[in-house]
């Protein structure tokens, strides 16, 4: 019958209180550094991911240019069966890096599934007239509002608004750092100079901060119908298609789709930031290794205190068996014991978990001039809630399984004789 | 009377360290109600017979029986269910759980046997502890008690389900003169009228005596009986 089983095993928890608050604490302490570690990752992770989507669009179509040498214009007029013509250093003629037939192609994609947002660019290398000094950058001329939906510009304007841009007659968008640079703020004048000399004056409607160095030291917005003006191009030079999905896990299989549809080099953001996806990988690694060990760790201080304390009680064990308990109810009584302390120390874990985290989660993260944040990120999902329990008792039930079942081989006959 | 026990062409072998012979052959049967001593010098075996009795040491050769119930080659766990409710146990050292108080250790036995409710099996605890006049003492944790005190505990204990036989290892082996007097008289009254029987292994010669029967045995064999 379970119920003096029970009985026992509580009874034998009570009567060495110390000794059961250890052994839990033990758990205790695992859950709750296993909860903070994950939580903190976890919101690291994903303020990362965050700022790398809202800056990288979830694909990128553009023309990567690839010259083919193979071929020389002297293989026509002489014979290559006889002889090998060799061109040194060829250089490629007559190739533009635009994207031809791009309104058709984005509305085109405009009709797949799982699309938010669809961005025609042309950027361009230029070069900000800050006196005498030219400050090298990139100019993206977009359509704001189709950009606003890629990267969620407004929220990220720290002067002036986006629909600006369209209001004022070349009007222009500066990053953060490279309004600080130019020293120029909303309503200022700056001059801009393209690769092939020519330049323009643009009034300054807004700054942004995407909390990307690279980014906000080099980047501004103005129209796309500016730049192909400051480029002398026509109305369909686009260079790049930037495209926002409803769910951006799925890009990688979409942008294969649009490479082979349209011929164009299809970047999704995962390869785009490869390196800070293998940095996110690691960490993720990391955490998990180092919470697994914890509760490893847990685990052991279980079983030493069952191997202890069953060693503690070979003759109540001897004579329990005499009165008829069977193996089975000695391994009962003692499992119980450490499930019983996996429970509860798992459960005071949670909560201690949950202080730490919250802890964390309020303090305010050392001010940074680049960095658009203000408190530690951490998360709080549950299932890392749930997978804390569960794994703090799958441990101590493995911990608690090897000395019980041990003590329910234990022969009574060897003890009892004395 | 009937026969409660039977022991048929036991033998048991220690193979630690050397092997060894301890019982040979032993066969004898043991009737309901009566008090048996089994005496012998240190080394003959007595007590090894008395754990095989018990169904604890299922490590030997022949046939044992109890209660017409078979009982040579049951599982372990069959064996721990029939001890708990047809043996009761009490030992030189009284063996009680020090965490539960008196009271608490005369019920374990019962309420792992579950046959009555709580309240009924808590009134039979304190029925068994009036027996051995130690009522007063049954809230009191058991490793409060005194020596004289634990034992006797310790016989309500092997009480607590009336089982057919009590099997007793020395069982007054740590007592003073009085307290084993009082333990034996207890033995005797349960033997004489309620029809329990009694074995016991023993030194004490004068205890021995004043049993119903003896055995005595000597080099794992009886020699007299």
């Amino acid at each position: 019958m379970i119920g003096v089983n029970l009985e026992i095993a509580r009874t034998h928890l009570l009567a060495k209180k110390r000794q059961t608050l250890v052994a839990m604490m033990g758990v205790t302490f695992g859950i709750g550094m296993y909860l903070l570690m994950i939580s903190f990752m976890n919101g690291f992770n994903e303020y990362l991911e965050d700022t790398l989507l809202s800056s990288t669009p979830d694909i990128h179509i553009y023309n990567d240019i690839k010259t083919d040498y193979s071929h020389s214009i002297l293989d026509q007029v002489s014979d290559t069966s006889r002889m090998l013509n060799i061109v040194h250093h060829p250089k490629p003629k007559d190739i533009t890096p635009n994207i031809h037939n791009p309104k058709q192609i984005v509305s085109d994609i405009k009709t797949f599934d799982n699309i938010l947002a669809v961005s025609p660019q042309l950027s361009s290398q230029v070069f900000y007239n800050n006196g005498p000094v030219q400050i090298p950058g990139t100019l993206n001329g977009v359509n704001i509002m189709e950009e606003a939906k890629l990267t969620n510009l407004q929220d990220k304007m720290k002067t002036g608004a986006i629909e600006d841009l369209m209001k004022v007659d070349n009007g222009i968008l500066l990053g953060h750092g490279l309004a600080t640079k130019l020293n120029a703020s909303v309503g200022d004048l700056v001059t801009l100079a393209s690769p092939q000399g020519t330049s323009m004056s643009f009034r300054v409607v807004g700054t942004f901060q995407f909390g990307i160095g690279s980014l906000d030291n080099i980047r501004s917005y103005v129209s796309l119908k500016n730049v192909q003006q400051l480029l002398g191009k026509d109305n369909q030079y686009v260079t790049d298609i930037n495209i926002k999905m409803k769910d951006y896990t799925k890009a990688k299989q979409l942008a294969a789709v649009f490479a082979r549809k349209y011929g164009y080099k299809s970047e999704d953001w995962q390869v785009a930031n490869a390196s800070a996806m293998v940095s996110i990988t690691i960490r993720n690694m990391m955490t998990i290794v180092i919470s697994f060990t914890l509760l490893v760790v847990a685990g052991f201080g279980i079983y030493n205190i069952m191997n202890m304390t069953i060693q503690n009680k070979l003759k109540d064990i001897a004579i329990l068996k005499a009165e008829g308990f069977a193996g089975s109810d000695i391994i009962q009584i003692f499992l119980f014991q450490s499930l019983t302390i996996g429970l509860f120390g798992a459960l005071l874990g949670l909560i201690l978990g949950y202080a730490m985290s919250y802890g964390v989660y309020n303090l305010p993260f050392p001010k940074n001039e680049f960095m658009s944040i203000t408190h530690f990120p951490v998360t709080f999902h549950v299932r890392h809630y749930v997978f804390g329990v569960v794994f703090g008792m799958l441990t101590t039930l493995i911990a608690g399984l090897m000395p019980s079942l041990k003590a329910g081989k234990i022969d009574p006959v060897a003890i009892l004789r004395g | 009377m009937e026969t409660v026990l039977r022991a048929k062409k036991v033998n048991k072998y220690f193979y630690e360290p050397e092997e060894f012979h301890v019982l040979k052959d032993i066969s004898f049967e043991v009737r309901r109600g009566e008090f048996l001593s089994l005496i012998g010098k240190s080394g003959c075996g007595k007590s090894t017979l008395l754990y095989l009795l018990s169904t604890m040491d299922t490590d030997y050769k022949g046939e044992i029986e109890i209660n017409g119930t078979k009982l040579t080659g049951q599982k372990q766990k069959q064996l721990a269910a029939f001890r708990n409710e047809h043996i009761g146990f009490v030992f030189q050292f009284h063996f009680l759980l020090p965490e539960f108080s008196a009271l608490k250790n005369v019920m374990l036995p019962a309420e792992k046997l579950n046959k009555y409710s709580k309240s009924e099996i808590k009134d039979r605890a304190y029925e068994k502890l009036r027996m051995l006049d130690m009522q007063d003492y049954a809230m009191k944790q058991s490793s409060k008690l005194s020596g004289g005190q634990a034992q006797r505990v310790a016989i309500a204990r092997a009480l607590i389900n009336d089982p057919t036989i009590i099997m007793g290892d020395e069982p007054t082996g740590n007592l003073d003169t009085a307290n084993t007097q009082i333990v034996f008289d207890i033995l005797k009254d349960l033997a004489t009228n309620k029809g329990q029987t009694i074995i016991a292994v023993t030194h004490d010669p004068e205890f021995a005596q004043k049993s119903d029967r003896i055995i005595e045995m000597k080099d794992g064999e009886i020699i007299k009986q």
